[in-house]
């Protein structure tokens, strides 16, 4: 018995990180939204770490921020200790990681989505998509009700036919022990959706209670404290410590010995798994030669006893998990609360998909997350929200909302996915980023605010401490630069004193900026300078000491910028240019790439392709005038 | 459309009496008037479009390069539908070579073979049926330059070029590794071994860039002259030379003003001989050459061929001779060794060196093949026969190493300042590209994927 329950603009299938960003976004937008989860008790779920950022995921955090999308804020609220990482190696690496309380991060975010306006959350299993004309109309539940949508997003994570290994125990499954979806694929198949088989996998967790914290060196949070978020206001924070500890050789004896257990090499898990995400069995294989490997224990929450063992993802039976984690210090008399797991599961292939994350057969149907063959919180929220603004964008009859690779690491993200695709759960990396200089977690905000403001995402809150820094940045930077600092006994005395050479001609206070043993708070005591708010020093400094590095990859961008600028039709007819080479054709007509400069990214298309490539683009405007 | 300014020489090397340099682009104006002063003084842009105006070619450092006509093509009324300036040079090959040079230091980039078609076609300049043409331009030219030796040569060249980048790859693999992945358990970079890394890469690179010389040789031939006062026996060594069986003589027509050229290939080393008319016409044409004429002539060669007579003593007109040559590079050859030898030979030696002074008797031939094993090892240095060392041909080959030890040396900078990761990844990054550029190798893919193989990280 089918009936049709509700029409709704936008319709999100998944409340996991993905989900969430994309309902919010598109409510906030103003598109009556649905967001469907297979249990009200796991909005925003952490199935596996218990922390949120580090290097380029810190980054995107804060451009997920930028943009007035929802993780930042929460992170910092639910955040059980805040690191700064790579301190000593500049600043467009530096990295924000926050240890979270996970089920007070699902709690906060469960409470923002209800409280939206224009979006209901539901208890729902989605098992069809409907399709007329290959355009999306709504998706069907297992109940039978129909939910009307003009858009459709997959925010799947995990749960696509998911099924959970370890040892000989294998069932269908979502993450946690939560349903998984079993009859979404088949329909998304019936329409024409290729998908792939990805694999990843989590630790055990083990009881606090019974852990030797004396045998393990502490890690502590920083003392500063700090915020993902631009416009959060945290000036105290809990700092709950981690534990480090490492494997030895017993433990990689009994791993060694039980491989023929493991889902991972008794051939029972057959979807791809992630090269920076090994289990334990992995490492030990291909690092035969390494003869230890370091763990960190984290705390999963402040009201829990459950630990997380990271770096000891496995699918080993049980009892070979327990045994081999007490060959390690301070785990010696460890209970384990819950084994870990390998997990595989059907993902989308995200070529299919246009840089608006709209499928491009189907229209309306978005994908966003793991179910687009990522890993991690922050990348599956970074894609909700680009594809809820981007429902509602089509919706609106507004052109689709993409940011460039020099943009944002968001840009850098979905380029990679719809450009180059991935044969592995996808994660973010600072080296991913070929302008990593100009894609800093400290300029996020001057980045990418006022297109958050022009998408309607921007609160006039946000807006007016973004506005307030930026002109604080600029007329400290001019003020600088206008403040002569003559050669004089006196001058050269306090720069001597500060450990600097004097001065032999006269210099401005930006050029002394620019020296690297000195930093505004020292210019600020020695000269009496004004004092700013911490986020303009930072950018007054890094301004003067990159001048030059900024200057070079801006020359880089321009030059790449020409390509960019060249868009392709999205008709354009590969296969009938001859002169293209077989695998290049093949590929430009299955990315089918917006812009020359996309298409030169995609393995497989020459140098001497794109050439071609511009030709023909030009023989067919020349036709068309 | 917006593109960068390209040149190159628009008219096939060593063909006509005249070189014309083209400059293409957005900025061709601006480059033009850097280099070019008409001798009226006033701008090119002064002129009307299409006028042909006469003046000079300036080096940075103020001197005459060349005497040229200069024209200004604004777009769309030009060969490619941009603005362009042409240069037509008449100094020879040496001369159009630098200002080549010349426009790529001021703000030009070297042009891909059939880049100029390709621009006119995109511009509109060429019609429908004109695209295939194109094509064949590019891919004939392309195939050119495939000729086996060069093939060769190039295959040897890449093979290196792959190993240096392998080598900075791995810099980057470790800084990047140790970036991406500040908690795990991997050794940290020291400076110290970065900068070992990056000394060993541009050192090499460096090199290559010294044999370039020695590519250079192939591709033009070496600019020689030979000098010494009237009837020392200029034209009768030069004679000697070409009664070796293995010399090649070719016409090569490229009269420029007054100086006229000839090619040979004497053992394998390639010459451009200034002033030679005398091989086929007047032979005593050589020999009539002054010690005036002689010092204005050896101020364009690589290479002085400095004849003295052995049975004479050392004149004034030679010594005068002598004193020029030693500011160049030149090799003295004492002449007429079957007479009587009274010139002081020993004085000669220290002066410039021992083996810079030969004895030979063009007469009798006697010493001759000695000097023409030295002029081989001259060019090819100790490495010997032609093809075992690796050169460096291509003059955008030789940009974009000099460019690639540009950034080197920037990265070298940062990383002995202690400057951050990030700042050092830049420019090795940009060297690894421009090295790319040179192989057709891409960088992002193989970075990420050494990481991975190389360490063992992640939770």
């Amino acid at each position: 018995m089918k009936f049709i329950t509700d029409s709704f603009d936008v319709v999100v299938i998944g409340a996991g990180h993905a989900g969430v960003e994309a309902a919010l976004a598109a409510a906030r937008l103003g598109g009556k939204t649905l967001l469907a989860t297979l249990s009200m008790d796991n909005v925003a779920l952490m199935p596996c770490n218990p922390s949120i950022g580090g290097p380029a995921k810190g980054h995107l955090v804060r451009e997920i921020d930028a943009l007035g999308g929802q993780m930042g804020i929460s992170a910092d609220t639910a955040c059980i200790q805040m690191r700064l990482l790579n301190t000593g190696k500049g600043y467009a690496v530096h990295a924000l990681r926050g240890q979270e309380d996970k089920f007070y991060y699902h709690t906060i975010m469960k409470e923002i989505v209800e409280k939206q306006e224009n979006l209901e959350l539901k208890q729902l299993m989605i098992d069809k998509i409907i399709v007329e004309n290959d355009q999306v109309v709504g998706v069907e539940a297992e109940t039978g009700e129909i939910f009307e949508a003009k858009t459709v997003i997959l925010a799947t994570g995990t749960y696509l036919r998911g099924r959970i290994v370890y040892g000989q125990v294998n069932y269908q499954s979502g993450p946690n022990g939560l349903r998984s979806a079993e009859k979404l694929s088949a329909s998304l198949l019936e329409h024409g959706v290729e998908l792939m088989r990805f694999k990843t996998g989590t630790p055990a967790r083990i009881d606090a209670r019974t852990l030797d914290y004396s045998k393990m060196e502490r890690q502590d949070g920083d003392d500063t404290v700090q915020n993902f978020s631009f416009i959060s206001d945290i000036k105290t924070r809990l700092q709950v410590p981690c534990y480090l500890t490492y494997t030895n050789e017993d433990t990689h004896k009994i791993i060694r010995d039980n491989l023929h257990l493991s889902g991972m090499f008794n051939g029972m898990v057959e979807g791809v798994g992630p090269r920076y995400c090994p289990s334990i069995e992995s490492k030990i294989v291909r690092f035969a030669g390494k003869d230890r490997h370091q763990l960190f224990i984290e705390p999963e929450g402040l009201h829990t006893n459950e630990m997380y063992v990271q770096g000891m993802s496995s699918s080993l039976p049980a009892h070979v998990q327990l045994q081999f984690m007490r060959t390690i210090p301070g785990l010696e008399n460890c209970k384990m609360m819950r084994a870990g797991y390998a997990i595989d599961y059907d993902c989308l292939d995200p070529l299919q998909l246009k840089p608006s994350l709209e499928h491009k057969l189907i229209s309306g149907l978005f994908s966003a997350g793991q179910s687009n063959g990522t890993s991690g919180y922050e990348e599956a929220a970074a894609q909700g929200l680009m594809a809820g603004i981007n429902a509602m964008n089509k919706i609106l009859n507004r052109e689709a909302f993409t940011l460039r690779r020099d943009e944002a690491y968001i840009g850098v993200l979905i380029d990679d996915l719809v450009t180059k695709g991935t044969h592995e759960p996808y994660r973010m990396m600072t080296s991913r980023a070929e302008y990593r200089l100009l894609l800093r977690q400290d300029n996020a905000d001057l980045r990418l605010t006022e297109k958050g403001r022009a998408l309607g995402l921007v609160d006039d809150n946000r807006y007016r401490l973004f506005t307030e820094k930026r002109t604080a940045v600029e007329r400290s930077i001019e003020v600088l630069r206008k403040m002569n600092i003559s050669p004089s006994n006196e001058n050269n005395a306090l720069l001597t004193a500060l450990g600097t050479t004097p001065l032999r001609a006269g210099a401005n206070m930006l050029d002394l900026l620019r020296r690297k043993e000195l930093t505004y708070s020292k210019l600020k005591e020695a000269f009496g300078l004004e004092t700013l708010p911490e986020a303009v020093e930072e950018q007054v400094e890094i301004f003067a000491k990159y001048e030059g590095y900024i200057a070079k990859q801006r020359q880089e961008v321009e030059r790449a910028l020409k390509l960019e600028n060249k868009r392709l039709p999205e008709d354009f007819d590969y296969q009938a240019i001859k002169e293209l080479s077989s695998e290049a054709a093949e590929k430009l007509d299955k990315v089918r790439p917006t812009s020359i400069g996309q298409a030169s990214r995609i393995s497989g298309v020459s140098p001497a392709d794109i050439s071609v490539l511009m030709i023909a683009l030009e023989v067919r405007k020349r036709k068309e005038q | 459309m917006v593109e960068d300014t390209i040149s190159a020489v628009a008219t096939a090397l060593g063909e006509g009496s005249v070189g014309i340099i083209r400059i293409s682009g957005e900025r061709a104006l601006e480059i033009g008037e850097k280099l070019f002063r008409a001798a009226s003084r006033k701008k090119l842009a002064d002129y009307p479009a299409n006028t042909l105006v006469y003046g000079h070619v300036y080096d940075l450092d103020g001197s005459v390069v060349d005497e040229v006509l200069a024209v200004f093509m604004k777009a769309p009324r030009s060969y490619t539908a941009e603005n362009v300036v042409e240069l037509q040079c008449h100094g020879g090959i040496q001369a159009l070579k630098k200002i080549l040079q010349l426009t790529y230091t001021v703000g030009a980039r070297p042009a891909e073979p059939g880049e100029f078609t390709k621009r006119a076609f995109l511009n509109g300049r060429i019609d429908l049926t004109q695209a295939e043409a194109v094509m064949d331009i590019i891919q004939s030219r392309s195939e050119q330059g495939l000729k086996l030796a060069v093939r060769q040569q190039q295959g040897q060249l890449a093979k290196e070029l792959r190993a240096l980048r392998k080598n900075l790859v791995d810099v980057i693999v470790n800084l990047e590794a140790v970036i991406d992945y500040p908690e795990e358990d991997i050794e940290d970079v020291t400076y110290g071994k970065v900068n070992d890394r990056l000394d060993e890469v541009s050192s090499e690179i460096a090199r290559l860039l010294s044999h370039a010389h020695t590519g250079k040789i192939l591709r033009e031939g070496l600019r020689t002259v030979i000098v010494g006062r009237p009837n020392v026996g200029k034209s009768s060594l030069l004679n000697a030379l070409l009664r070796e069986e293995r010399a090649i003589v070719s016409e090569y027509a490229g009269t420029t003003r007054d100086v006229i050229e000839e090619q040979l290939l004497i053992d394998g080393v390639p010459l451009v001989l200034a002033d030679t008319a005398g091989i086929h016409a007047t032979e005593d044409f050589v020999e009539k050459i002054g010690v005036e004429r002689s010092l204005k002539l050896m101020q364009d060669a690589e290479l002085v061929i400095c004849v003295i007579d052995g049975s004479q003593g050392l004149k004034s007109e030679d010594e005068e001779i002598l004193q020029a040559a030693e500011s160049k590079a030149c090799v003295i050859i004492v002449n007429k060794s079957d007479l009587t030898q009274i010139a002081d030979i020993t004085s000669l030696e220290e002066r410039f060196g021992k083996e810079r002074v030969l004895t030979l008797s063009a007469k009798t031939l006697t010493g001759v093949e000695e000097f023409t094993a030295w002029l081989k090892n001259y060019v090819y240095g100790q490495e010997g026969a032609l093809g075992e060392g690796i050169y460096v041909q291509n003059v955008r080959h030789e940009n974009l190493l000099r460019e690639a030890l540009r950034s080197l040396e920037d990265a070298r900078f940062a990383s002995q300042g202690m400057l951050p990761y990030d700042c050092i990844v830049i420019d090795v990054r940009n060297a690894i590209d421009v090295l790319g550029e040179i192989t057709g190798d891409t960088v992002q893919d193989e970075i990420i994927n050494e990481i991975f193989s190389r360490f063992c990280i992640g939770k």
